[in-house]
């Protein structure tokens, strides 16, 4: 598995998507290849892929350290603890000074799984963005 | 140090800065050799380990049949003593005591071949369980430096593109807003459908002559006619 073969895959997917969601891959490139994928409707929210040796990451970009009521730090990390295994496959980290979700897949899994993951990274953004907002500016 | 904390060290530390790597490549490619050899080491002691267990087969089938020959030959010395033939009894018991020390050499070399087996097992187990964790430690490593190198590629090209990571809660909203104005097209859509197939209904009642006609020209004349008398 690499990002351009996923890039290809999910390309030539267009309307054919078994989630109903339109994708469109745009690589990037640097010392590591990460694939920014977009998905129609949404594209504020980018997924990020990238491939290590033995497993595919893909992460979304939430929020800033700064855009965090700074009273309320506290209660959003306990209640993003506390959402981290109830949220179907995917999980929060930090990278800097930004939150993200993230869901990891062995690096054999197929384009359905990925396909499959994407989507349910997309939407569990979409609703953590929601239901977190009371602790966001 | 375990390799959690040696992480969250250099995490913390700011190793999160552009282009600096967590663990330095030269370390990275050290444990990887170091993984490589426990591997190596691995598949020569389970090399050893069939041999030894085939030596330690071959002695066990030794000491059987020693013992088989001990308690056959124990009869033909009983056999000689019945027919009062003490110098053949004796040439036989002779036989017996040279099975006999033979036998006990036999089980020494196979009790000796049975620990060194149990040894070997025991050391492939755990050198196996020890590579299974460098692995894991590799991976966590390379996990974390990925990442790194996968966030200043982003970085950097949101910085060339000149565009930004928007504020959430914005983000949120004109995503629900394109979702609103996508749902709304839909549900024009379909009034405009359901509003289509109602005129062309309307237009079929018409040609059977059901529902209310056209106000046309006889219609009219009628109603005049009507109003004449």
């Amino acid at each position: 598995m690499n990002i351009h073969k996923l890039a290809d895959y999910l390309n030539t997917l267009s309307d054919e998507s078994d989630t109903g969601m339109v994708f469109d891959c745009q690589p990037i490139a640097g010392e590591v290849d990460v694939l920014q994928i977009t998905v129609l409707g949404r594209e504020e929210l980018p997924i990020f892929v990238s491939v290590t040796d033995d497993q595919i990451i893909c992460i979304t970009y939430l929020w800033g350290e700064e855009e965090v009521k700074s009273s309320k730090m506290n209660d959003m990390h306990v209640s993003m603890l506390e959402m981290n295994i109830p949220m179907p496959l995917s999980s929060f980290s930090k990278i800097g000074d930004k939150y993200v979700i993230f869901g990891a897949l062995a690096i054999s899994s197929t384009f359905n799984d990925i396909e499959h993951e994407l989507a349910v990274l997309s939407n569990n953004a979409l609703e953590i963005i929601d239901d977190m907002s009371d602790y966001l500016v | 140090m375990s390799i959690f904390k040696k992480i969250m060290t250099a995490i913390r530390g700011g190793a999160t800065e552009v282009g600096e790597s967590i663990v330095d490549s030269n370390a990275t490619r050290i444990f990887e050799q170091e993984i490589r050899d426990a591997e190596n080491h691995l598949t020569k002691a389970k090399r050893d380990l069939t041999g030894v267990m085939a030596q330690q087969m071959a002695a066990s089938r030794d000491v059987d049949r020693i013992k088989r020959e001990v308690t056959e030959h124990e009869g033909y010395a009983v056999q000689a003593l019945e027919k009062g033939d003490e110098a053949l009894a004796l040439a036989v018991a002779e036989k017996i005591s040279t099975l006999e020390n033979e036998l006990s050499t036999q089980q020494q070399a196979l009790d000796s071949f049975q620990g060194n087996a149990e040894r070997l097992k025991e050391l492939v187990k755990k050198s196996e369980r020890q590579v299974a964790e460098y692995k894991r430690q590799l991976s966590m490593v390379k996990t974390t430096e990925s990442v790194q190198k996968a966030t200043s590629a982003i970085t950097d090209n949101f910085s060339s593109s000149n565009s930004k990571l928007l504020n959430a809660k914005d983000s949120l909203e004109r995503i629900k807003a394109k979702q609103q104005k996508f749902d709304d097209r839909m549900k024009a859509a379909e009034a405009l459908e359901s509003e289509n197939s109602d005129s062309s209904l309307e237009a079929k009642l018409k040609e059977a002559g059901i529902g209310a006609s056209d106000n046309n020209a006889n219609s009219v004349l009628e109603r005049l006619k009507a109003k004449q008398k």
